[in-house]
C-alpha cells in the first residue's frame, strides 16, 4: 500500500524565504529558475562494471553501473536483449532512505530511467540477440544514490545514458548448442541521447533541478524526457496537487530548450562535445 | 509479432470500431459494497474494476498519523485472472508504482485537513484488465471517496490518450495500449481546471501532446458528467429506500 509520505519537515521560514526570492524569480543558491545545478560526469568510476559512471548533478551523487550478461530472452521478445534498471537508494547518502526492501520512490525511480531509456530506444535491443528464442545479452543499470540533494530522476538518467555509452560487450560464439564467451570485446551502440528535465512546483512558479529543500517545499514535481530529435519519451508528475492543462503546454516548450543545453553538458564526453 | 496487428481497419475506424476520440462504453455503478463507507464499480471496454473506501479512521500505528490533516493508504491490485497470463497476486513493480501514482492523484482533492491524524484506505481491484486500468481505477476511486462521504475539492476522471498507427487517439485499448507508439493517462479536474495524474511513455513530438492532451481534456470531461450522472442514481436510489 502507498501511504501518504511523512516529508521532513522543514522550517516555515525556510519554506517562506523561498517562495519569496521565487516571487522575484531568484533561488536560495542563487541560481536563476530555469537553471541546473553544475554537472560532473565521471566515466568508469567501477572498473569490474562493463560501464559505469558517477555523475554529480550539484551535491547529489549518483553512481550507474552496467554489468552484462546472457541470459534467456522474455517469451514475448524472443529477439531481443533485456534490459533491466534498478535503483538502490542507499541508506548512507540521506536520512530519509533507510535499509529494507525497495521503496516505492526507488521502484518509480527505476521504472521511470527505464522508460527514459526504453522508450527513446536508445539501446537497439534487437542487436543484442545471441541465439534467437535462447540466448540474448542482458543489460543491468544498477543505479546507487550516494548523495541526496534533490532530483535524483534527472541525474539517474544522466548517469544510466553515460554508463551505457562506455559500455564494453563480450564477444560470444555459438559452438554447436552452447554459446563462448571469446576475449574480444565490442561497444554498445547508442541510438539517442535522452535527458530528462525535472521541474518543481512552489504554488504557481516552478524551478528546474530542484535542490533537495526546494523539492520538499514543493507542492510536486514534473519530469519530462526529451530525445535528441526533440521528441518526448516519459512523462510523470510526481507527488499531490494539481497542474493546469496549460503549464504542461508550457513546460514542453521549456524543456526542449532546456534539453539541447543539458544533452551538451551531460553526454560531452561521450560525443566529444557535439551533443 | 507486431506485423499482423491491425490497429485500424480499412474504414479508418479503430481495432474495435471507434472512432479516434470515441471513449469505449463506460458503465458505472456507485455503492455496490456492504461494508466499506464507500464503493464504486466501473466497466469501461472490457475493463471491470472495483474501487472502495475505509475511513476516515485512526491512523494506526500513531507514528504514521499527521498533526494536521488525514493520510491516505492506496493500493491498485490487479487479480490473478484479470489478464491473459496469469498475474502472480503479490504486488509487482508495476503495481506499487501505480499505487503511489493514484495516491498522489486523488490526495489534492480530498479535503484531508478536516480530518487530522486519521487515516483514508482507499482499495482498487482489477478485476479484468483491458488497458487503461489506472485510469478507469481513479474515476472509481474518486466515486468511492464521494459515496463515502468525504468532503471533495471536485471529482475528477481519468482517461488514456496516446499514439497508434500514427493518429492521436483516446481511450487506449488493451491492443493500442500493446502495440501503439505512446500511452499517455491524464487525470482532470473540470471545476479547478487541474490536471492530478500526468503519466506519458513512448514517443510523441510537443505538437502530439498538446493534441493528446487536449483530446483527454475533452474526454475527462465526458467522464465527469456521467461520475455525476452515478452519484445521482446511487442517492435517488437512498431516498427511495427511507
Amino acid at each position: 500500500m502507498s501511504i501518504t509520505e511523512q516529508k521532513p519537515i522543514i522550517s516555515k521560514l525556510e519554506q517562506q524565504e523561498l517562495r519569496r526570492l521565487l516571487a522575484d524569480d531568484k533561488r536560495i543558491d542563487g541560481r536563476s529558475p530555469l537553471q541546473y545545478r553544475s554537472i560532473n560526469v565521471q566515466l568508469g568510476y567501477v572498473e569490474k562494471a562493463e560501464g559505469s559512471a558517477l555523475v554529480a548533478l550539484g551535491n547529489t551523487k549518483v553512481l550507474a553501473a552496467v554489468k552484462v550478461g546472457v541470459a534467456v530472452p522474455f517469451a514475448d521478445t524472443p529477439n531481443e536483449g533485456i534490459l533491466i534498471v534498478n535503483a538502490e537508494l542507499v541508506p548512507l547518502a540521506s536520512p530519509v532512505f533507510e535499509p529494507g526492501p525497495p521503496s516505492e520512490e526507488s521502484i518509480s525511480l527505476s521504472r521511470y530511467v527505464d522508460r527514459s531509456i526504453r522508450e527513446s530506444k536508445t539501446i537497439d535491443l534487437s542487436s543484442l540477440c545471441i541465439v534467437p528464442g535462447r540466448s540474448v545479452y542482458s543489460l543491468y543499470v544498477d543505479l546507487y544514490i550516494l548523495d541526496y540533494d534533490g532530483n535524483l530522476i534527472d541525474a539517474s538518467v544522466i548517469a544510466s545514458v553515460n554508463a551505457l555509452g562506455i559500455t564494453n560487450m563480450p564477444k560470444y560464439v555459438v559452438e554447436g548448442q552452447a554459446i563462448k564467451k571469446t576475449d574480444e570485446y565490442f561497444k554498445l551502440e547508442l541510438k539517442d541521447h535522452p535527458v530528462s528535465i525535472t521541474y518543481a512546483f512552489l504554488d504557481d512558479k516552478y524551478v528546474v533541478d530542484p535542490c533537495l529543500n526546494e523539492e520538499y517545499a514543493s507542492d510536486f514535481t514534473v519530469s519530462m524526457t526529451i530525445k535528441s530529435d526533440d521528441r518526448f519519451c516519459a512523462i510523470q508528475k510526481n507527488g499531490g496537487g494539481m497542474i493546469p492543462p496549460r503549464k504542461v503546454i508550457e513546460l514542453l516548450d521549456k524543456s526542449i530548450a532546456l534539453g539541447k543545453e543539458l544533452r551538451t553538458v551531460a553526454y560531452g564526453q561521450l560525443t566529444g562535445g557535439n551533443g | 509479432m507486431g506485423e499482423n496487428i491491425v490497429l485500424f481497419k480499412e474504414d479508418g475506424k479503430r481495432s474495435d470500431d471507434r472512432a479516434l476520440d470515441e471513449l469505449r462504453p463506460i458503465r458505472i455503478k456507485v455503492g455496490v459494497l456492504s461494508n466499506a463507507q464507500g464503493s464504486a464499480y466501473i466497466e469501461q471496454g472490457r475493463n471491470k474494476i472495483i474501487a472502495a473506501v475505509y475511513g476516515p479512521k485512526e491512523a494506526l500505528p500513531k507514528h504514521i498519523s499527521l498533526p494536521d490533516r488525514c493520510i491516505l493508504r492506496c493500493r491498485y491490485h490487479m487479480a490473478p485472472f484479470s489478464t491473459s497470463e496469469r498475474k502472480n497476486p503479490a504486488p509487482s513493480r508495476r503495481e506499487i508504482e501505480l499505487s503511489m501514482v493514484l495516491r498522489n492523484a486523488l490526495e489534492p482533492l480530498v479535503m484531508t485537513s478536516l480530518f487530522p491524524r486519521t487515516v483514508i484506505d482507499i482499495f482498487i481491484e482489477v478485476l479484468q484488465a483491458d488497458g487503461g486500468t489506472r485510469c478507469a481505477g481513479l474515476t472509481a476511486a474518486v466515486l468511492a471517496l464521494a459515496d463515502a462521504g468525504i468532503p471533495l475539492k471536485g471529482l475528477a476522471a481519468a482517461c488514456a490518450v496516446g499514439k497508434a498507427g500514427g493518429r492521436i487517439i483516446v481511450d487506449l485499448n488493451d491492443l493500442e495500449d500493446k502495440y501503439g507508439e505512446a500511452d499517455m493517462p491524464v487525470a482532470y479536474n473540470p471545476t479547478l481546471d487541474g490536471i492530478t495524474l500526468l503519466q506519458m511513455d513512448g514517443i510523441m513530438s510537443k505538437e502530439e501532446v498538446e493534441q493528446a492532451l487536449s483530446l483527454a481534456i475533452t474526454a475527462t470531461q465526458k467522464m465527469h458528467k456521467m461520475q455525476v450522472d452515478a452519484l445521482r442514481e446511487r442517492f435517488s436510489v437512498q431516498r427511495r429506500e427511507v
